[in-house]
């Protein structure tokens, strides 16, 4: 831990990283605590009022500006990274217990078990993720928990390919050979024994597949296939706002930026994840 | 050679029928087409009368068989929305998203391999910082955000360049631009990585102490074997660009494939839908089949190893 730590700490490009990834988490999880106003309910009189910059901490201002009914965004922004992060961690950890579950069991078990998942993920990759999440969306209605269950569902199949690949190497290790040999059945040598040994490149899958998730998120947010209104979220701000572009720059350009900034700390943090648990290019250093 | 040929193809076709296969069921749930053709107020009778006429009375089962049948031969139904045939409207649309695709692709691959190559082989100065600095940004920038703020810039407040629809080359500026920067810097970073890779190779020395020039050792030595990473990014990314364009043309009002979909989603035109992702996996399978030999001609190690 203290290892990582300090790797952490020289590392510019994975601090800056950690640094957004923890300031987007801590936002939302205190965003009840901040004072800001109530982000589904607007003023007429405020409403599409411009940023005002000078005025940040006098009570009824809209340091951001308010919207086309006169909610203020930056609440709106605040509020909105809470569906984000509950969307997009759910998600990722759904398809992730998923993914590395049907991975190892293809890796481990193989033959027909192996041909049918991996003919399935084959499958999958055929049709542009994108298309297959509004379709299943469109099917199933758009709510929080069909959101989280399609971006899972799209989620899978990385999970389960590079789990697979790690398990094909674990597998013809001495350790396992010997639970096999003092009779342990498949699915504990499965979870006990090759589980905590692909936890790493989950862990690391997990991390890019974070960024993905909420860009995707919030582009179904944006057909207007996300969760719902009047639930604040970073994609539905920006088609609302697209409608009034040539007057109100800021209805389309503050969710934008807190969506870059997000992905990018997700990313910043991933890559260098990647980099910390690979031991190839961690000597390379 | 000929068994790998065959497996492939076998593979490929297999694809194919399952994405068709998963559209069908999924867009049975979509729920009943007949009670939104019918103008508000139909009595049951009316309603019933043209479900039948859908076939969507049968079983599923037969539904679905009749469905593949059909699938088969190229028809898959008439349109609800348009009253012609769905792979028509389909076809019309694709060559809006085929143009779009590819020049964005073009022009992506373009900017990322030179980006790419320019962070490689100046390591350690500001141009790569700069170059890399971009690159990450616009990976993290969604496309529809970035089409948006372009439309504000070069639209609504230059006035140099339309906001949406099509008719002129004009129109095609940014939208393709707006996907060619989410191509570049994939391919500006993998490239870079593999360039760097590759420098430390052997082979690279050996050209070098060999006294070979520069620009010799980069072309035969370094540029074919970056390729290959490129090659299968490339694939990936057409795959997304192609299920992203849904999204870059609602945003620019570009009458392609994507933007189709979503109508039809909207109206539950079934057969729209059915055909329109059907034409895109096809498409999608058909590059990486492409991709696949490829390799071949890239890399004569993996034509032996077959």
């Amino acid at each position: 831990m203290r290892q990582f730590c300090t790797d952490l700490m020289r590392s510019k490009a994975g601090l800056v990283g950690f640094i957004l990834l923890v300031l987007f988490i801590t936002v939302a999880i205190c965003a009840p605590l901040s004072g800001l106003p109530d982000p589904t309910r607007g003023s007429l009189r405020a409403r599409l009022e411009a940023p005002t910059w000078t005025s940040l901490f006098s009570p009824g201002a809209h340091p951001l500006g308010a919207d086309e009914l006169g909610r203020d965004i930056l609440a709106r922004l605040v509020y909105g990274s809470r569906t984000t992060l509950m969307v997009a961690t759910s998600a990722v950890f759904l398809g992730g217990i998923v993914g590395t579950l049907l991975g190892i069991m293809a890796g481990y078990l193989g033959g027909i078990t192996d041909r049918v998942l991996m003919r399935l993920v084959d499958i999958q990759l055929a049709i542009p993720l994108m298309l297959l999440a509004l379709l299943v969306v469109a099917a199933l209605g758009p709510s929080l928990q069909n959101v989280i269950l399609v971006l899972a569902l799209t989620s899978w199949i990385r999970y389960a390919r590079i789990i697979r690949g790690q398990v094909l190497a674990v597998r013809e290790r001495e350790f396992i050979q010997s639970a096999r040999a003092i009779g342990a059945s498949a699915w504990r040598i499965m979870i006990v024994h090759i589980l905590p040994n692909v936890l790493t490149p989950a862990l690391v899958v997990a991390t890019l597949e974070l960024a993905r998730v909420i860009i995707m998120d919030a582009a179904l947010s944006f057909l207007g296939l996300g969760v719902q209104p009047p639930s604040p979220s970073w994609g539905r701000m920006l088609a609302d706002g697209r409608v009034y572009i040539s007057s109100a720059w800021w209805t389309v350009t503050f969710p934008g930026l807190a969506i870059m900034l997000t992905v990018l700390g997700v990313n910043l943090f991933g890559d260098w994840l990647r980099d910390y648990f690979d031991p190839k290019s961690r000597n390379a250093k | 050679m000929t068994g790998y040929f065959s497996k492939r193809i076998a593979e490929s076709l297999l694809s194919i029928w399952g994405v068709v296969t998963i559209v069908f069921f999924v867009t049975r749930v979509l729920g009943d087409p007949a009670a939104l053709l019918l103008p508000i107020g139909a009595s049951p009778e009316e309603i019933d009368t043209l479900r039948r006429s859908l076939g969507l009375d049968d079983p599923l089962l037969t539904q679905y068989l009749h469905f593949l049948g059909q699938v088969l031969t190229g028809d898959f139904g008439y349109s609800y929305q348009h009253g012609r045939p769905a792979m028509d409207v389909v076809l019309e649309r694709m060559p809006a998203t085929t143009l779009l695709a590819s020049t964005s692709i073009v022009l992506g691959l373009i900017i990322g391999a030179v980006a790419g190559t320019i962070a490689a082989l100046k390591r350690g100065t500001l141009a790569e910082l700069v170059v890399m600095g971009i690159a990450l940004l616009g990976q993290a920038t969604p496309v529809f955000w970035l089409g948006i703020m372009l439309i504000l810039f070069f639209s609504v407040n230059l006035g140099w360049l339309p906001t949406g629809g099509t008719g002129s080359l004009l129109h095609l500026v940014l939208p393709a631009f707006t996907l060619a920067v989410f191509v570049s810097a994939s391919i500006a970073r993998l490239l870079r990585s593999s360039i760097l890779d590759i420098l430390k190779e052997d082979y690279v020395r050996t050209a070098r102490a060999k006294g070979l020039m520069p620009t010799t050792i980069f072309c035969w030595h370094i540029a074919r074997n970056a390729l290959i990473p490129v090659t299968t990014m490339t694939a990936i990314l057409a795959g997304e660009l192609l299920g992203g364009s849904v999204v870059t043309e609602t945003v620019f009002s570009w009458p392609g494939v994507g933007r189709l979909i979503i109508q039809a989603i909207e109206t539950k035109d079934f057969p729209v839908i059915q055909a329109g992702i059907a034409v895109i996996a096809t498409i999608f399978v058909l590059i990486n089949f492409a991709v696949d030999l490829l390799y071949g001609v890239l890399d004569p190690r993996i034509r032996l190893a077959r």
